[in-house]
């Protein structure tokens, strides 16, 4: 049905259902908000985004409030204008005052809605800090500086509804509301699992990705060589992160920025995807003809990894024991390449360019290094490299472009579409078809696997055996699935999982998103796989070379060493 | 002299509360009955014509309350008691529930067979454990009597009721905190709409009604809507179970037609206590207004409390005598709110503080003359953009008593700047 309204004075006809919000914005009216997020359920608890309505007394929030027949809405009247300022000066005398050297500063809302409000003047009360008791900088992958929690609970509703990781909640009451793990414990002693998608939530300097960009300034021009590793969401999200329309491609210019910023070697992660699509696709047929445990799950998302042994530790076993592309070239970067250039591992600084917030911690985990060294000693996202690229004052929309590093610089296109929700499943099956059968594949685009549905299956047609597969990403999905095949409601052979939704393109790591944002992403990534010669990862010739030079074959004891890994029940952080 | 009329009051003191013979020797559940034998909409329209409206605060019409939850389709729906009377100063709902329990009941009832729910709660305050036993024995008793339970009194209507505590959350008086609390969320209040009634507990269409409200329909349906309606005044009818408490001479818990002049309570309740003077009232609870003794001819029903720029409210008579300063009494009252800020929406969570604050400072001796614009105007600012009635109306006693108590802002103002 549709609804008759009047926003200051314009008529507009729309769906009913449909918020003021959202009539305004067709209108062209824009309306500020806080606590209202485009891919969240309605809080309308910040009260910025108030509006009059006719015949109404109080104000409405605009975020919340469904369209009615006849009503007629004043977005910038006399009361709502003042209200509103009231509503964020109360906000503003409880927020940190240190906007000069603040992560979000020039992308945070609130410092965004003072100046569109022009709020200029200092604010009536005296300023009143959030207790930083409750900063929290113990997790690896996220900062929390409580003084600047403005209490709109949009970290809590993803960390709660969207990744059901249940880290975050609200404690006290009034006043003296927080929003923090359970039993008080630091973030990095909780069952925070880094995905990092808080941080993609928060409108403020609350919640941000830990910043470990002094370590490379420390370390750039020293004694060690500087190894970078690029994983295949950078070259879609990098350009964004400096400016340009979400999905630019920038694949060149990134290789040429990292080049200028100092790195020795720039290699391309898209390279370890095609190697884990080797191991991993082995460990499946094993699986199936040997009678391993399946369903066989990925194993290439840090914070899945860990929500899996927290949660789920019954399914470690189903894990592939594949290290993620990020842990196995950190392990051969410290070895095979080390040795090829006759070099310590200590010699070395490994350095990770990831779309994730939990790469950090998978850095940190014990069992991916050896000898008292981490394969990977650097883990930076892909908004931490923006930040350096624009610190060194290097002009990223002008750059040339040039090619990544041999021996690691080739990868195919599965190798690329890793970083998308399904690709690793895709990937897989190019390769697993091929190899089973012998035949080549003719249509190596499985559609099944696309998109952006939370949970996608489908059965593919592997020689005499229908492999059944499910894919999830965002981990509330990947909870639908787990808990189906534990219910023994669904039955599979192999499962995709990413912790973020969309996938690695929609990881905690990059520039802050929404699902309008993500199309763009998706759109490039597969635009990369078909721009790329090599669309199969057993058609790569260097990781061939490679098995050939060093591993010997896939699965084989050269290959466990160094390319497999192991995983810990976690779930005493439930007790 | 002033006397009670006592529907909802009609059994405390001559009941044993968990007896359902005595309480169906005084004619308890014969309003059930009545109404069993009348289709849902002829009860409604009963109770509307009754004109019955909220004693929770608001003063919403429960007829149409039920109506709205009548028309809705639903698998399922739920009647909820709200017993969480947490007003301080409110008593009312406690003497009823543990008197007798069973009008409480037996009004549950009613409401369930006009909205169409088959279940009900009743919400206890966290603070009354000792209620909870007797509601307990009450339901227990009037279901072994075939007064609750399955197929009551023959007629096929089921009708099961469970006690839930509450955790002690003054904000769980709100409908929809309540709700969530019930269903082991967060006791926060959500937007509406969705309405309760439309969408509530569990997603289900829910009425929720106070105590006393649910407490008059078994009297509505005997006596008839009609009559009930002769009583009070045509816009507030029936009548209304006040609080007198403070420093009144005799306090207590009293029934009263609506409209019954406040002079007249204050007088039948012997004045202030040890004859000392009277500095003022506090009406309608903590959200409620402090009046000056000038003010004391208001008669006492929603409509015109509302006139006279005040709010019936949980119908609180606090007594203020001369011992008592009114900033003090702010002073605490915003402390209270302080504390029982659920925090979701801002004007509310930093409101009160500030709030707080300024009447601290002014009383301490540091405040000026601007602070009373100022709170004003954040008074304005809580009213018009808090998300529940906590937030909207709890700045009541600080521009009340700056209106009612000028002189005494001005002069802990001037007293601060001669030091």
């Amino acid at each position: 049905m549709m609804i008759n309204l009047t926003i200051d004075g314009l008529p507009i006809q729309v769906e009913e259902g449909t918020t003021v919000l959202q009539a305004a914005e067709k209108l062209g009216i824009s309306i500020p908000t806080l606590c209202h997020h485009p891919d969240q359920a309605v809080k309308a608890s910040c009260r910025i985004c108030l509006v009059e309505c006719e015949g109404l007394s109080a104000l409405i929030p605009s975020c919340a409030y469904p369209v009615f027949e006849g009503m007629s809405v004043k977005t910038h009247s006399s009361k709502v204008y003042n209200t509103r300022r009231h509503v964020l000066e109360l906000i503003l005398s409880r927020h940190a005052q240190d906007c000069l050297h603040c992560k979000r500063s020039g992308s945070c809302e609130l410092q965004s809605i003072s100046q569109e409000m022009h709020f200029v003047d200092s604010p009536r009360y005296p300023y009143r800090a959030r207790s930083t008791e409750m900063d929290d900088f113990s997790s690896p992958s996220i900062a929390r500086s409580a003084g600047k929690c403005i209490a709109c609970g949009r970290c809590e509703y993803v960390c709660n509804e969207i990744q059901q990781v249940h880290a975050i909640s609200k404690v006290n009451r009034g006043f003296e509301v927080n929003f923090v793990p359970a039993y008080g414990r630091p973030l990095g002693e909780s069952v925070c699992v880094n995905c990092g998608q808080c941080t993609q939530a928060c409108p403020t300097g609350a919640l941000t990705i830990k910043d470990d960009t002094r370590q490379f300034w420390n370390n750039v021009g020293g004694d060690k060589l500087m190894v970078a590793q690029v994983a295949p969401s950078v070259r879609i999200n990098l350009a964004e992160a400096l400016g340009e329309a979400p999905g630019t491609l920038s694949t060149g210019r990134l290789v040429t920025a990292m080049r200028r910023l100092g790195f020795d070697m720039v290699f391309d992660s898209d390279f370890t995807a095609d190697l884990t699509i080797m191991e991993e696709g082995t460990e499946l047929l094993g699986r199936l003809q040997n009678g391993g445990a399946l369903p066989m799950i990925t194993s290439c998302s840090p914070g899945w990894i860990k929500f899996c042994e927290t949660y789920y530790p019954e399914f470690i076993p189903n894990l592939s024991t594949c290290k993620s592309p990020q842990g196995m070239f950190g392990a051969l970067i410290k070895t095979y390449y080390a040795e090829k250039l006759d070099k310590k591992p200590q010699d070395i600084m490994s350095v990770a360019i990831m779309p994730c917030t939990a790469k950090k911690y998978e850095a940190k985990r014990p069992e991916l290094g050896r000898d008292g060294y981490q394969d990977v000693d650097l883990v930076l996202t892909v908004v931490e490299l923006g930040r350096m690229i624009r610190s060194a004052g290097i002009n990223f929309a002008d750059l040339p472009e040039e090619e990544f590093d041999a021996p690691f610089g080739l990868g195919s296109g599965a190798g690329a579409i890793f970083g998308v929700t399904g690709g690793v499943m895709e990937a897989a099956l190019r390769t697993v078809y091929e190899v089973v059968t012998g035949e080549t594949l003719e249509n190596i685009e499985f559609d099944a696997v696309r998109g952006f549905e939370g949970v996608k299956e489908a059965t593919i047609q592997v020689g005499d055996l229908p492999v059944k597969v499910a894919v999830a990403h965002g981990l509330g999905n990947a909870r639908k699935v787990m808990d189906a095949v534990r219910d023994g409601k669904a039955e599979y052979h192999f499962i995709e999982i990413m912790a973020c939704p969309g996938g690695c393109i929609g990881g905690g790591g990059n520039v802050i998103k929404n699902w309008k944002r993500m199309q763009p992403r998706y759109e490039a990534i597969y635009r990369e796989d078909r721009r790329l010669p090599l669309r199969k990862s057993h058609e790569n010739q260097a990781v061939q070379n490679l098995y050939k030079e060093f591993l010997g074959e896939p699965n084989g004891h050269k290959s466990h060493e160094l390319l497999h890994t192991t995983y810990t029940d976690r779930s005493r952080l439930l007790r | 002299m002033l006397q009670e009329t006592r529907i909802v009051l009609r059994n405390v003191g001559l009941i044993d509360p968990v007896s359902i013979d005595d309480y169906r020797t005084r004619g308890g559940y014969e309003g059930l009955r009545k109404a069993l034998s009348m289709t849902p909409d002829q009860v409604i329209k009963e109770i509307e014509t009754s004109a019955l409206r909220g004693r929770g605060g608001a003063g919403f019409p429960t007829g149409k309350k039920l109506r709205i939850s009548n028309g809705v389709e639903a698998d399922q729906k739920y009647i909820i008691c709200n017993a969480d009377e947490g007003e301080p100063g409110t008593n009312k709902d406690r003497v009823i529930l543990s008197n007798d329990p069973n009008t409480v009941l037996e009004g549950m009832a009613i409401a369930a067979y006009a909205a169409g729910a088959t279940k009900g709660f009743v919400y206890l305050r966290y603070e009354y454990p000792y209620i909870f036993p007797i509601l307990e024995e009450a339901i227990e008793n009037a279901t072994k009597a075939g007064c609750l339970g399955k197929n009551i009194f023959g007629s096929g209507f089921d009708f099961e009721v469970d006690v839930v505590s509450g955790g002690g959350a003054y904000v769980c008086g709100e409908e929809t905190a309540l709700i969530a609390s019930i269903s082991g969320k967060r006791g926060e209040p959500q937007f509406k709409p969705p309405y309760p009634g439309v969408s509530g507990l569990y997603g289900k269409p829910t009425v929720v009604n106070n105590v006393e409200t649910l407490s008059n329909l078994p009297s509505i349906l005997e006596m008839g809507g009609e009559r009930f309606k002769q009583i009070g005044v045509p816009n507030c009818t029936g009548t209304k179970v006040f609080t007198v408490c403070g420093n009144a001479e005799r306090n207590g818990v009293v029934e009263y037609p609506m409209g019954t002049n406040l002079k007249d309570i204050f007088v039948a309740h012997g004045g202030v206590k040890n004859g000392r003077d009277l500095r003022g009232f506090m009406l309608g609870g903590q959200s409620g207004n402090l009046i000056n003794p000038d003010q004391m001819d208001m008669n006492m029903d929603i409509e015109s409390c509302r006139e006279a720029g005040c709010v019936l409210g949980t119908g609180t008579v606090m007594v203020i005598d001369d011992y008592n300063e009114i900033l003090d009494i702010v002073e605490n009252i915003m402390t209270f709110f302080i504390h029982e800020s659920c925090g979701k929406c801002t004007p509310c969570r930093e409101g009160n503080i500030r709030m707080h604050e300024l009447v601290h400072g002014i009383n301490a001796g540091h405040g000026k003359l601007e602070d009373l614009d100022l709170l004003e105007e954040l008074a304005d600012t809580m009213r018009l953009a808090s998300l529940c009635a906590l937030g909207q109306n709890s700045s009541y006693p600080v521009t009340s008593s700056i209106h009612n108590f000028r002189p005494d802002y001005i002069r802990a103002i001037e007293r601060g700047q001669r030091v």
